[in-house]
């Protein structure tokens, strides 16, 4: 129940081009977890929700690539736009047939309700793609490492990065500079006000859920080609999303990348440095950042 | 009069088990009533004082790793319950004390970090747990007090009658908790926890007292699981343990004391009948959580009862 951990280990020297090299491995497994926490911290931002659920998205987002892709044999760019769609259909009923009702509850129905969520979704992929880990090919393109500190990096890694900071660039365009990203701004600061100026919420609750969604699947599909995509993942996906939220500040954009960025690259180097202990240690934090600042390093919303 | 009347012929039924019942029908009885006063004390938490901990397993794996821990080094029934019931009543105190500054989410993802920071110690301590192998050849140790009697756990039905009247005492020691004005105070803390503070009463202290017996509770079940299974392993800390008790309550009704024992019972029978047909059990659990939620939000004693389905 470890994924999201970094599978390469260094056995060589623990000396200084051990670190870049390992801080480089973390940033790469940094960006699948912010493409994941963005969406939870978004949705949480604005409706109000956590989802639970969150995590199976991005397990969905893996194994409709791995058909689209892997077994069809679509290109890999249309393979990942097709997981993206379907994964935002999955949300959109998820949200407006389902959390839309519930909204005025307590927060526990809706952590219930999007719990029941990873129990359909999990059995629902063994049924339909079987249990057993799947890895498609990388592209070809893909293939291949360049020389970083005189060690093989893939260039695969190089692209999540990239695109990672591409995502986070966008995002922050999509919320700063669109009418869109304004209308979302203004009814997550006060949904009422918003409303009486012309906001159509309902709608809006539907679009900002699906958009979280697609970025949850973005991480997915795109974590497809190197990480293991398997029931059960979703689950430990969600873990690794709740702590970087909570680390950075619930509903906090800037916060989810730099939670991200933290947890990623923090398992990394505690994985080389104290392999015994880094699980706990990353929960540790998490504890720690809950009990002094609750809010979260970069302040969230308070809900 | 009614309702004593059918609790007495249930103890009396379930008494009588051993003598109508199979092996296997006495080896489920016994996990139902483990998840029923795991579920009970959770109930405590979230039902009556609305705090929703996602880090219970946590504390079911203290009380079973603290038992199975004395009963390996010190072979004797009474001692590892007690021992790991006052273990997890001690740590339950402290990490209570940390856990109850926070409420609503906050309070949900901060027993779920202590959880999980539970579950990796039983995972990666391997020196104290065994790591992932967990402590295995886990004595059932005989009931005694030396000089007074000694009674063989040998055969399950003795240890089925342990189980039982523990299960009793905490159930009726449940709802004296519950009924007693400490309950009521819990309740009214989980209403409005502003007029209860108003009316001078400590919102904190009670929040401590709920959380420390849910804890307790979490670990009586779990201590009597080593001397049963003869083994614990780490995934008893992890948090989807932990949602056991939280399915198992909302399925039998969360406003409710009989609640989380009927939900138990549902929800042990409702996984073993599934898989006789299917492996896919958890998406009839998922759907039946979907739809708890969406209508029934006082399961299944709410539906029956019509009383305690407060939303």
């Amino acid at each position: 129940m470890r994924a999201g951990s970094p599978v390469y280990t260094n056995e060589g020297k623990k000396d200084m081009e051990t670190l870049v090299f390992q801080g480089l491995v973390g940033l790469s497994v940094s960006m699948y977890l912010w493409l994941l926490a963005a969406g939870l911290t978004i949705v949480f931002g604005v409706l109000g929700v956590l989802n639970f659920a969150h995590g199976s998205l991005f397990m969905l987002g893996g194994y409709f690539t791995f058909t689209y892709y892997g077994l069809w044999g679509i290109n890999f760019w249309p393979a990942i736009a097709l997981s993206l769609l379907s994964v935002g259909v999955v949300g959109y009923f998820m949200e407006r047939f389902f959390l839309r009702h519930i909204y005025p509850m307590d927060h526990a129905y809706q952590l219930l309700l999007t719990f029941g969520f990873i129990l359909i979704f999990d059995d629902a992929v063994k049924m339909i793609w079987g249990g057993v880990a799947k890895i498609p090919p990388m592209p070809g393109f893909f293939e291949g490492t360049v020389s970083v500190v005189g060690r093989p990096f893939p260039i695969y890694n190089l692209f999540i990065i990239g695109t990672g900071l591409a995502v986070a660039v966008a995002i922050w365009q999509l919320f700063e500079k669109t009418w869109w990203g304004k209308m979302v701004r203004a009814s997550a600061s006060d949904r009422e006000m918003a409303g009486a100026i012309g906001v159509n919420i309902p709608t809006l609750f539907t679009g900002v859920f699906v958009f979280g969604a697609m970025l949850a699947a973005l991480g997915g599909a795109l974590g497809t080609p190197v990480r293991v995509v398997a029931p059960g993942i979703g689950a430990a996906m969600i873990i690794q999303a709740f702590i970087i939220t909570v680390i950075g500040g619930l509903g906090n954009l800037k916060g989810a990348f730099v939670g991200a960025v933290i947890v990623g690259t923090l398992s990394a180097y505690g994985i080389l440095l104290f392999p015994v202990f880094e699980l706990f240690l990353i929960f540790l934090i998490m504890a720690v950042v809950l009990m002094v600042k609750p809010q979260g390093l970069f302040g969230g919303v308070d809900r | 009069m009614k309702s004593r009347l059918a609790i007495l012929t249930l103890v009396v039924l379930l008494a009588l088990l051993p003598a109508y019942a199979g092996k296997y029908a006495v080896y489920v009885v016994i996990h139902i009533l483990l998840l029923s006063i795991f579920s009970l004390g959770f109930n405590l938490l979230f039902g009556y004082t609305g705090l929703l901990s996602f880090g219970q397993a946590g504390f079911y794996a203290v009380g079973a790793y603290g038992c199975a821990k004395i009963l390996l080094a010190y072979p004797s029934l009474l001692v590892g319950i007690v021992g790991g019931v006052a273990i997890t009543g001690a740590v339950s105190l402290l990490l209570g004390y940390l856990c109850i500054r926070h409420t609503r989410i906050y309070f949900s993802m901060l027993t779920l970090s202590f959880g999980m920071m539970i579950f990796s110690l039983a995972w990666k301590w391997r020196d104290m747990t065994g790591g992932d192998d967990g402590l295995v050849g886990i004595p059932r140790a005989p009931l005694e007090i030396p000089g007074l009697f000694a009674i063989s756990m040998t055969p399950m039905e003795n240890y089925y009658y342990v189980v039982l009247a523990l299960a009793i005492l905490a159930i009726a020691l449940f709802h004296r908790i519950v009924h007693s004005p400490m309950g009521l105070t819990m309740q009214g803390i989980r209403d409005s926890e502003t007029r209860t503070a108003c009316i001078g009463i400590s919102v904190r202290k009670y929040r401590l007292i709920s959380f420390t017996i849910a804890g307790l509770y979490a670990g009586l079940a779990g201590s009597l699981l080593p001397p049963l299974e003869s083994t614990v392993t780490p995934p008893l800390a992890h948090w989807g343990h932990s949602a056991e008790p939280v399915l198992a309550t909302l399925l039998g009704g969360i406003y409710t004391f009989s609640g989380p024992i009927v939900g138990s019972v549902i929800f042990y029978m409702l996984k073993d009948i599934i898989v006789r047909f299917t492996e896919y059990w958890q998406i009839c659990l998922g759907i039946i959580v979907v739809a708890l939620v969406m209508g029934f939000r006082g399961g299944v004693v709410g539906i029956f009862a019509r009383k305690g389905g407060q939303p």
